[in-house]
Protein backbone atom coordinates (compact mmCIF):
# COMPACT_ATOMS: atom_id res chain seq x y z
CA UNK A 1 0.00 0.00 0.00
CA UNK A 2 1.34 3.42 -0.92
CA UNK A 3 0.33 6.26 0.41
CA UNK A 4 1.29 9.95 -0.49
CA UNK A 5 1.89 11.48 2.30
CA UNK A 6 3.28 14.92 4.43
CA UNK A 7 4.57 14.81 7.32
CA UNK A 8 2.61 18.66 8.63
CA UNK A 9 -0.51 17.17 7.18
CA UNK A 10 -3.18 15.78 9.85
CA UNK A 11 -5.30 13.97 7.46
CA UNK A 12 -1.76 11.55 6.28
CA UNK A 13 -1.05 11.43 9.95
CA UNK A 14 -4.47 9.68 10.75
CA UNK A 15 -3.91 6.73 7.81
CA UNK A 16 -0.16 6.46 9.28
CA UNK A 17 -1.23 6.45 12.95
CA UNK A 18 -4.39 3.48 12.42
CA UNK A 19 -1.57 1.90 10.20
CA UNK A 20 0.42 1.60 12.78
CA UNK A 21 -1.88 0.71 15.28
CA UNK A 22 -3.12 -2.21 13.32
CA UNK A 23 -0.10 -3.06 12.12
CA UNK A 24 -0.41 -2.21 8.12
CA UNK A 25 2.99 -1.58 6.38
CA UNK A 26 2.87 1.55 4.74
CA UNK A 27 5.02 2.48 1.91
CA UNK A 28 5.43 6.41 1.92
CA UNK A 29 5.93 8.74 -0.89
CA UNK A 30 6.96 12.10 0.43
CA UNK A 31 5.02 15.06 -1.08
CA UNK A 32 6.35 18.56 -1.18
CA UNK A 33 3.56 20.25 0.15
CA UNK A 34 4.70 23.11 1.94
CA UNK A 35 6.50 25.35 0.15
CA UNK A 36 6.76 23.14 -2.78
CA UNK A 37 2.78 23.05 -4.12
CA UNK A 38 3.81 19.60 -5.50
CA UNK A 39 -0.18 18.07 -4.65
CA UNK A 40 -1.26 20.48 -7.23
CA UNK A 41 0.78 19.43 -9.45
CA UNK A 42 -0.19 17.74 -13.22
CA UNK A 43 1.21 14.41 -11.89
CA UNK A 44 -0.03 14.17 -8.64
CA UNK A 45 -3.23 15.97 -9.85
CA UNK A 46 -3.76 12.62 -12.28
CA UNK A 47 -4.44 10.44 -9.17
CA UNK A 48 -6.12 13.17 -7.35
CA UNK A 49 -8.35 15.89 -9.24
CA UNK A 50 -9.18 17.73 -6.07
CA UNK A 51 -5.03 18.45 -5.36
CA UNK A 52 -4.81 16.96 -1.79
CA UNK A 53 -3.08 15.25 0.25
CA UNK A 54 -3.36 12.29 1.69
CA UNK A 55 -3.36 9.39 -1.44
CA UNK A 56 -3.40 5.83 -0.66
CA UNK A 57 -3.06 3.57 -3.64
CA UNK A 58 -3.70 -0.31 -3.03
CA UNK A 59 -3.88 -2.35 -6.58
CA UNK A 60 -6.24 -0.81 -9.13
CA UNK A 61 -7.50 1.03 -5.67
CA UNK A 62 -6.97 5.17 -5.52
CA UNK A 63 -8.51 6.70 -2.21
CA UNK A 64 -8.03 10.23 -2.09
CA UNK A 65 -10.42 10.79 1.53
CA UNK A 66 -8.58 10.13 4.79
CA UNK A 67 -11.91 8.54 6.16
CA UNK A 68 -12.25 6.28 3.30
CA UNK A 69 -8.33 4.88 4.04
CA UNK A 70 -10.06 4.43 7.73
CA UNK A 71 -12.03 1.66 6.73
CA UNK A 72 -10.24 0.14 4.00
CA UNK A 73 -7.14 -0.33 6.47
CA UNK A 74 -9.52 -1.36 9.21
CA UNK A 75 -11.46 -3.67 7.20
CA UNK A 76 -8.35 -4.86 5.74
CA UNK A 77 -6.39 -5.59 8.95
CA UNK A 78 -8.42 -5.32 12.39
CA UNK A 79 -12.14 -5.09 11.55
CA UNK A 80 -13.12 -4.16 15.82
CA UNK A 81 -11.92 -0.69 14.65
CA UNK A 82 -15.55 -0.24 12.84
CA UNK A 83 -17.49 -0.71 15.74
CA UNK A 84 -20.20 -2.13 16.46
CA UNK A 85 -22.58 -3.95 14.07
CA UNK A 86 -25.57 -2.67 15.02
CA UNK A 87 -27.88 0.16 13.07
CA UNK A 88 -26.79 2.81 16.08
CA UNK A 89 -23.07 2.16 16.51
CA UNK A 90 -22.33 2.02 12.70
CA UNK A 91 -24.47 5.10 11.78
CA UNK A 92 -22.44 6.95 15.14
CA UNK A 93 -19.27 6.05 13.26
CA UNK A 94 -20.34 7.79 10.16
CA UNK A 95 -22.10 10.43 11.81
CA UNK A 96 -18.15 11.33 13.92
CA UNK A 97 -16.53 10.16 10.19
CA UNK A 98 -18.42 13.27 8.39
CA UNK A 99 -17.89 15.41 11.19
CA UNK A 100 -14.21 15.40 11.04
CA UNK A 101 -14.87 17.23 7.59
CA UNK A 102 -15.52 20.07 9.60
CA UNK A 103 -12.80 19.78 11.78
CA UNK A 104 -10.13 19.73 8.92
CA UNK A 105 -11.88 22.24 7.20
CA UNK A 106 -11.99 24.93 10.73
CA UNK A 107 -9.28 23.52 13.03
CA UNK A 108 -7.11 22.64 9.84
CA UNK A 109 -7.77 26.09 7.65
CA UNK A 110 -7.21 28.38 11.23
CA UNK A 111 -3.72 26.03 11.33
CA UNK A 112 -2.60 26.14 7.74
CA UNK A 113 -3.49 30.01 8.00
CA UNK A 114 -1.77 30.53 11.27
CA UNK A 115 1.00 28.51 10.65
CA UNK A 116 1.76 28.45 7.31
CA UNK A 117 0.21 31.24 5.99
CA UNK A 118 -2.01 30.25 3.53
CA UNK A 119 -4.85 32.73 3.04
CA UNK A 120 -8.11 32.36 4.88
CA UNK A 121 -10.60 34.14 7.11
CA UNK A 122 -8.79 33.18 10.04
CA UNK A 123 -11.71 34.86 12.86
CA UNK A 124 -14.11 32.99 10.86
CA UNK A 125 -12.45 29.70 11.43
CA UNK A 126 -11.50 29.93 14.48
CA UNK A 127 -15.70 30.66 15.59
CA UNK A 128 -16.88 27.64 13.58
CA UNK A 129 -13.80 25.55 15.32
CA UNK A 130 -14.95 26.26 19.34
CA UNK A 131 -18.54 25.58 17.87
CA UNK A 132 -16.97 22.17 16.91
CA UNK A 133 -15.13 21.18 19.49
CA UNK A 134 -18.14 22.44 21.98
CA UNK A 135 -20.06 20.06 20.27
CA UNK A 136 -17.45 16.80 20.30
CA UNK A 137 -16.93 17.91 24.59
CA UNK A 138 -20.67 17.53 25.10
CA UNK A 139 -20.76 14.41 23.41
CA UNK A 140 -17.31 12.80 24.74
CA UNK A 141 -18.34 14.14 28.49
CA UNK A 142 -21.78 12.24 28.08
CA UNK A 143 -19.60 8.90 27.20
CA UNK A 144 -17.85 9.27 30.29
CA UNK A 145 -20.51 9.73 32.35
CA UNK A 146 -21.48 6.28 30.81
CA UNK A 147 -18.09 4.77 31.92
CA UNK A 148 -16.56 4.90 28.13
CA UNK A 149 -13.46 6.86 26.95
CA UNK A 150 -14.40 6.83 23.32
CA UNK A 151 -16.34 8.32 20.41
CA UNK A 152 -18.78 5.63 19.08
CA UNK A 153 -18.08 2.33 21.51
CA UNK A 154 -17.02 0.52 24.08
CA UNK A 155 -13.51 0.87 22.68
CA UNK A 156 -11.25 3.03 19.97
CA UNK A 157 -12.30 3.26 16.43
CA UNK A 158 -11.88 4.79 13.24
CA UNK A 159 -14.46 7.34 14.51
CA UNK A 160 -11.83 8.20 17.16
CA UNK A 161 -8.47 8.77 14.37
CA UNK A 162 -10.59 10.45 12.38
CA UNK A 163 -10.94 13.36 14.88
CA UNK A 164 -8.28 12.89 16.92
CA UNK A 165 -5.18 15.28 14.98
CA UNK A 166 -7.14 18.08 14.10
CA UNK A 167 -8.39 18.44 17.50
CA UNK A 168 -4.82 17.93 19.72
CA UNK A 169 -3.48 20.01 17.11
CA UNK A 170 -6.21 23.12 17.44
CA UNK A 171 -3.59 24.94 19.40
CA UNK A 172 -1.33 25.29 16.24
CA UNK A 173 -4.67 27.62 14.89
CA UNK A 174 -4.64 29.42 17.94
CA UNK A 175 -7.81 27.42 19.54
CA UNK A 176 -6.74 26.38 22.89
CA UNK A 177 -8.19 23.14 24.26
CA UNK A 178 -8.08 24.52 27.96
CA UNK A 179 -11.82 24.63 28.31
CA UNK A 180 -12.31 21.16 27.25
CA UNK A 181 -11.27 18.40 30.03
CA UNK A 182 -13.44 15.56 28.62
CA UNK A 183 -11.62 16.21 25.40
CA UNK A 184 -7.72 16.52 26.90
CA UNK A 185 -8.90 13.20 28.73
CA UNK A 186 -9.88 11.53 25.28
CA UNK A 187 -6.48 12.64 23.50
CA UNK A 188 -4.47 11.28 26.23
CA UNK A 189 -6.59 7.91 26.00
CA UNK A 190 -5.67 7.68 22.11
CA UNK A 191 -1.80 8.43 23.01
CA UNK A 192 -1.51 5.73 25.35
CA UNK A 193 -2.94 3.00 22.96
CA UNK A 194 -0.14 0.61 22.36
CA UNK A 195 1.45 1.27 19.01
CA UNK A 196 0.44 4.90 19.29
CA UNK A 197 2.83 7.18 17.03
CA UNK A 198 3.08 11.09 17.04
CA UNK A 199 3.41 13.73 14.95
CA UNK A 200 4.96 17.20 14.92
CA UNK A 201 3.32 18.70 17.26
CA UNK A 202 1.58 16.04 19.05
CA UNK A 203 4.15 14.85 21.40
CA UNK A 204 4.50 11.15 23.11
CA UNK A 205 3.40 10.55 26.33
CA UNK A 206 7.12 10.59 28.15
CA UNK A 207 6.22 13.07 29.90
CA UNK A 208 2.98 11.19 31.74
CA UNK A 209 4.78 8.51 33.47
CA UNK A 210 3.19 8.21 36.61
CA UNK A 211 5.43 9.29 39.55
CA UNK A 212 7.38 6.88 41.15
CA UNK A 213 6.26 5.08 44.63
CA UNK A 214 8.48 4.83 47.13
CA UNK A 215 7.79 1.73 49.53
CA UNK A 216 9.79 3.99 52.34
CA UNK A 217 7.26 6.99 51.82
CA UNK A 218 3.82 5.93 50.91
CA UNK A 219 1.12 7.95 48.39
CA UNK A 220 -1.24 8.48 51.58
CA UNK A 221 1.70 10.38 53.44
CA UNK B 1 8.66 52.59 17.27
CA UNK B 2 10.91 54.02 19.85
CA UNK B 3 13.99 54.62 19.35
CA UNK B 4 15.45 52.28 21.94
CA UNK B 5 15.08 49.53 19.62
CA UNK B 6 17.48 51.14 16.63
CA UNK B 7 20.64 49.07 16.68
CA UNK B 8 18.10 46.21 15.47
CA UNK B 9 16.41 48.55 12.78
CA UNK B 10 19.56 48.85 11.60
CA UNK B 11 20.55 44.83 11.22
CA UNK B 12 19.45 42.46 8.22
CA UNK B 13 16.52 40.62 8.27
CA UNK B 14 14.59 38.14 5.94
CA UNK B 15 11.81 38.31 4.57
CA UNK B 16 10.94 36.33 1.25
CA UNK B 17 11.96 33.30 -0.41
CA UNK B 18 12.88 34.41 -4.29
CA UNK B 19 12.24 31.41 -5.45
CA UNK B 20 8.71 31.45 -4.29
CA UNK B 21 7.84 34.77 -4.61
CA UNK B 22 4.23 35.36 -6.15
CA UNK B 23 3.68 37.57 -9.05
CA UNK B 24 1.95 40.19 -6.49
CA UNK B 25 4.44 39.89 -4.46
CA UNK B 26 4.61 39.55 -0.46
CA UNK B 27 2.69 41.64 1.74
CA UNK B 28 4.46 41.23 5.30
CA UNK B 29 5.62 43.20 8.09
CA UNK B 30 8.90 43.77 9.86
CA UNK B 31 9.17 45.16 13.34
CA UNK B 32 5.51 46.20 12.92
CA UNK B 33 6.20 47.90 10.11
CA UNK B 34 4.33 46.91 7.10
CA UNK B 35 6.43 46.45 3.59
CA UNK B 36 5.59 45.02 0.45
CA UNK B 37 8.68 42.44 -1.09
CA UNK B 38 7.69 43.66 -5.24
CA UNK B 39 8.35 40.93 -7.41
CA UNK B 40 10.37 43.10 -9.90
CA UNK B 41 13.56 42.39 -11.51
CA UNK B 42 15.65 43.17 -8.92
CA UNK B 43 13.01 42.24 -6.42
CA UNK B 44 12.65 45.58 -4.13
CA UNK B 45 11.23 46.05 -1.25
CA UNK B 46 9.13 48.88 -0.25
CA UNK B 47 7.12 50.70 3.17
CA UNK B 48 3.53 52.08 2.82
CA UNK B 49 4.74 55.31 2.42
CA UNK B 50 6.75 54.40 -0.90
CA UNK B 51 10.42 53.83 1.03
CA UNK B 52 12.75 51.69 -1.13
CA UNK B 53 14.55 49.44 1.52
CA UNK B 54 17.89 48.08 0.98
CA UNK B 55 17.68 44.85 -0.53
CA UNK B 56 20.09 41.65 -0.26
CA UNK B 57 19.59 38.50 -2.35
CA UNK B 58 21.61 35.79 -0.23
CA UNK B 59 20.49 32.12 0.63
CA UNK B 60 17.81 31.65 -1.21
CA UNK B 61 15.40 34.63 0.44
CA UNK B 62 15.01 38.16 0.14
CA UNK B 63 17.05 40.39 2.93
CA UNK B 64 15.98 43.58 3.92
CA UNK B 65 16.53 46.48 6.47
CA UNK B 66 14.40 49.26 8.06
CA UNK B 67 17.26 51.42 9.20
CA UNK B 68 20.90 51.75 7.48
CA UNK B 69 23.42 48.40 8.12
CA UNK B 70 26.52 49.05 8.97
CA UNK B 71 27.43 46.18 7.71
CA UNK B 72 26.69 44.01 4.56
CA UNK B 73 24.83 40.61 5.38
CA UNK B 74 26.77 38.32 7.61
CA UNK B 75 28.77 35.71 5.51
CA UNK B 76 28.45 32.01 5.25
CA UNK B 77 31.19 30.49 3.59
CA UNK B 78 30.00 26.89 2.96
CA UNK B 79 26.93 28.56 0.99
CA UNK B 80 29.40 28.93 -1.85
CA UNK B 81 30.92 25.43 -1.64
CA UNK B 82 30.85 23.23 -4.07
CA UNK B 83 29.09 20.09 -4.05
CA UNK B 84 26.46 21.23 -1.23
CA UNK B 85 22.71 21.04 -1.89
CA UNK B 86 21.19 24.39 -0.91
CA UNK B 87 17.56 23.70 0.97
CA UNK B 88 14.81 26.07 0.72
CA UNK B 89 12.59 24.44 4.02
CA UNK B 90 9.79 27.32 3.33
CA UNK B 91 8.29 29.65 6.13
CA UNK B 92 6.77 28.97 9.72
CA UNK B 93 5.06 31.54 11.67
CA UNK B 94 5.13 31.46 15.30
CA UNK B 95 3.67 33.18 18.12
CA UNK B 96 6.84 33.94 20.25
CA UNK B 97 9.67 36.04 20.72
CA UNK B 98 11.62 36.35 17.66
CA UNK B 99 14.40 36.22 20.04
CA UNK B 100 13.61 33.05 21.90
CA UNK B 101 13.17 31.24 18.05
CA UNK B 102 16.67 31.84 18.12
CA UNK B 103 17.48 30.90 21.70
CA UNK B 104 15.63 27.41 21.19
CA UNK B 105 17.55 26.56 17.85
CA UNK B 106 20.86 27.45 20.11
CA UNK B 107 19.65 24.87 23.05
CA UNK B 108 20.76 21.20 23.27
CA UNK B 109 19.34 20.14 26.64
CA UNK B 110 15.66 19.61 24.78
CA UNK B 111 16.61 17.66 22.26
CA UNK B 112 15.38 13.67 23.92
CA UNK B 113 12.28 15.40 24.92
CA UNK B 114 11.10 17.25 22.33
CA UNK B 115 12.67 15.29 19.76
CA UNK B 116 12.50 12.41 21.06
CA UNK B 117 14.23 8.94 19.38
CA UNK B 118 15.58 11.83 16.27
CA UNK B 119 17.70 14.74 17.63
CA UNK B 120 17.87 12.63 21.29
CA UNK B 121 16.69 9.82 23.23
CA UNK B 122 16.41 9.18 27.16
CA UNK B 123 18.90 8.22 29.07
CA UNK B 124 21.43 10.03 27.29
CA UNK B 125 20.08 13.09 28.53
CA UNK B 126 23.47 14.91 29.50
CA UNK B 127 24.76 17.38 27.79
CA UNK B 128 28.86 17.77 28.43
CA UNK B 129 31.00 20.80 28.50
CA UNK B 130 31.70 22.86 25.88
CA UNK B 131 33.16 25.82 24.85
CA UNK B 132 30.98 29.16 24.31
CA UNK B 133 32.86 32.24 23.16
CA UNK B 134 31.55 35.99 21.62
CA UNK B 135 34.17 36.74 19.04
CA UNK B 136 35.31 40.34 19.23
CA UNK B 137 36.52 40.48 15.74
CA UNK B 138 33.84 39.22 14.04
CA UNK B 139 31.13 40.47 16.93
CA UNK B 140 29.40 36.98 16.73
CA UNK B 141 28.57 34.23 19.40
CA UNK B 142 30.22 31.27 19.18
CA UNK B 143 29.92 27.86 20.74
CA UNK B 144 31.96 24.98 19.79
CA UNK B 145 32.81 21.15 20.92
CA UNK B 146 29.66 20.62 21.80
CA UNK B 147 28.77 16.57 21.59
CA UNK B 148 25.30 15.03 21.68
CA UNK B 149 24.27 11.20 21.59
CA UNK B 150 21.71 11.10 18.49
CA UNK B 151 19.65 8.21 17.77
CA UNK B 152 18.67 9.74 14.25
CA UNK B 153 20.90 12.98 13.79
CA UNK B 154 20.26 14.00 9.82
CA UNK B 155 18.17 12.41 6.99
CA UNK B 156 21.41 10.85 5.77
CA UNK B 157 22.40 8.97 9.65
CA UNK B 158 21.00 5.26 9.34
CA UNK B 159 21.65 4.81 12.92
CA UNK B 160 22.83 6.40 16.46
CA UNK B 161 25.65 8.32 16.41
CA UNK B 162 27.84 11.36 18.84
CA UNK B 163 27.24 14.15 17.17
CA UNK B 164 29.69 17.27 17.00
CA UNK B 165 28.33 20.89 16.85
CA UNK B 166 29.09 24.14 16.54
CA UNK B 167 26.44 27.20 16.84
CA UNK B 168 27.37 30.43 15.94
CA UNK B 169 24.76 33.93 16.23
CA UNK B 170 25.97 36.35 13.59
CA UNK B 171 22.58 38.87 14.07
CA UNK B 172 20.53 39.37 16.37
CA UNK B 173 17.53 36.81 14.52
CA UNK B 174 19.18 34.23 12.60
CA UNK B 175 21.78 31.29 13.72
CA UNK B 176 24.38 29.03 12.07
CA UNK B 177 24.25 25.30 13.26
CA UNK B 178 27.47 23.28 12.00
CA UNK B 179 27.00 19.80 13.00
CA UNK B 180 28.84 16.61 11.79
CA UNK B 181 28.14 15.43 8.10
CA UNK B 182 27.66 11.70 8.34
CA UNK B 183 27.93 11.57 4.52
CA UNK B 184 31.28 13.60 4.34
CA UNK B 185 33.06 13.19 7.54
CA UNK B 186 35.56 15.96 8.26
CA UNK B 187 33.03 18.56 6.26
CA UNK B 188 30.24 20.12 8.58
CA UNK B 189 26.66 20.18 7.22
CA UNK B 190 25.13 23.75 7.55
CA UNK B 191 21.68 24.10 9.15
CA UNK B 192 20.32 27.79 9.34
CA UNK B 193 17.24 29.54 11.67
CA UNK B 194 16.74 33.00 9.52
CA UNK B 195 13.76 34.43 11.67
CA UNK B 196 12.16 37.37 10.77
CA UNK B 197 10.79 39.55 13.64
CA UNK B 198 7.27 40.98 12.77
CA UNK B 199 6.19 41.94 16.16
CA UNK B 200 8.07 41.30 19.47
CA UNK B 201 5.72 38.57 19.85
CA UNK B 202 5.45 37.20 16.80
CA UNK B 203 7.88 36.20 13.50
CA UNK B 204 7.83 34.12 10.43
CA UNK B 205 10.78 31.24 10.54
CA UNK B 206 12.68 30.34 7.70
CA UNK B 207 14.84 27.29 7.72
CA UNK B 208 17.82 27.02 5.33
CA UNK B 209 20.45 24.41 4.77
CA UNK B 210 23.59 23.76 2.87
CA UNK B 211 23.99 20.09 3.05
CA UNK B 212 26.40 17.17 1.59
CA UNK B 213 23.68 14.48 1.03
CA UNK B 214 23.63 13.13 -2.54
CA UNK B 215 20.98 10.33 -1.74
CA UNK B 216 18.22 12.07 -0.14
CA UNK B 217 15.01 13.42 -1.79
CA UNK B 218 15.04 17.13 -1.58
CA UNK B 219 11.39 16.88 -0.07
CA UNK B 220 12.60 14.43 2.22
CA UNK B 221 15.11 16.73 3.92
CA UNK B 222 12.65 19.39 3.51
CA UNK B 223 9.96 17.35 5.37
CA UNK B 224 13.09 16.22 8.48
CA UNK B 225 14.00 19.65 8.76
CA UNK B 226 10.13 20.72 8.88
CA UNK B 227 9.58 17.76 11.55
CA UNK B 228 12.11 19.16 13.94
CA UNK B 229 11.01 22.72 13.65
CA UNK B 230 7.10 21.79 14.41
CA UNK B 231 8.25 19.73 17.14
CA UNK B 232 9.46 23.33 18.74
CA UNK B 233 6.90 25.31 17.84
CA UNK B 234 3.84 24.40 20.09
CA UNK B 235 7.30 24.59 23.10
CA UNK B 236 7.99 27.93 22.16
CA UNK B 237 4.46 29.31 22.10
CA UNK B 238 4.06 28.38 25.65
CA UNK B 239 7.52 29.99 27.41
CA UNK B 240 6.79 32.50 29.77
CA UNK B 241 7.41 35.33 29.76
CA UNK B 242 6.68 35.67 26.17
CA UNK B 243 9.56 38.43 25.63
CA UNK B 244 12.92 37.12 25.95
CA UNK B 245 14.23 38.32 29.88
CA UNK B 246 17.81 40.06 29.15
CA UNK B 247 18.17 40.77 33.05
CA UNK B 248 19.04 37.45 35.35
CA UNK B 249 16.20 37.38 38.17
CA UNK B 250 13.69 35.48 35.65
CA UNK B 251 15.12 32.18 35.10
CA UNK B 252 17.82 30.17 36.26
CA UNK B 253 20.46 29.03 33.70
CA UNK B 254 22.78 25.81 34.04
CA UNK B 255 25.68 24.78 32.96
CA UNK B 256 24.01 23.34 29.30
CA UNK B 257 22.63 26.93 28.98
CA UNK B 258 26.00 28.80 28.17
CA UNK B 259 25.27 29.11 24.59
CA UNK B 260 21.89 31.20 25.73
CA UNK B 261 23.84 33.32 28.81
CA UNK B 262 26.41 34.59 26.43
CA UNK B 263 23.86 35.37 23.87
CA UNK B 264 21.57 36.77 25.60
CA UNK B 265 24.68 39.22 27.32
CA UNK B 266 25.81 39.89 23.64
CA UNK B 267 22.15 40.88 22.85
CA UNK B 268 22.25 43.27 25.84
CA UNK B 269 25.86 44.63 25.13
CA UNK B 270 24.05 46.03 21.94
CA UNK B 271 21.00 46.58 23.03
CA UNK B 272 19.19 44.31 20.74
CA UNK B 273 16.21 44.44 22.89
CA UNK B 274 12.98 44.11 20.28
CA UNK B 275 11.75 41.01 21.56
CA UNK B 276 13.27 41.11 25.09
CA UNK B 277 12.22 41.64 28.46
CA UNK B 278 14.57 44.32 30.27
CA UNK B 279 13.91 44.68 33.75
CA UNK B 280 13.23 41.25 35.83
CA UNK B 281 9.78 41.20 36.90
Amino acid sequence: MILYDYILSPDAYKVRLLAALVGVKLELRAVDVHPGREHQSEPLRALNPAGSIPILIDGDLILTESAAMLVYLARRAAAEWLGGDDAVDAARVQQWLAFSRRLTEHLGGARATEMLLEPGDLPAMQRASTIDLRELEAALSERRILGQSHLAADRPTIADIACFPYVALAPDGGVSLDPYPSIRLWMRAIRMLPGFIEMPGIHRLHDLKPEPVSPAMPETV
Amino acid sequence: MTVRHQPMIDEWYPVALASQLPPGGRATQLMGTPVLVVADDPIRVVTDDGRDLPVTLRYGHVWTSLGQPAKQLFDIPEADQPGRRLIEVGVVRVRCSPLRAVENFLDIAHFPFVHTDILGAEPHTEVGKYDVEIREKEDEVWATKVQFYQPQAAKSATGGITTDYMYRVPAPTSSVLYKTCPARPGEWDVITLFVQPLQEDLCDVWPWMALFDDETATTDLIHFQQMIFLQDRSILENQIPRLLPLDPGREIPTRADLTSVAYRRWLKRHQFTYGAQLVAQ
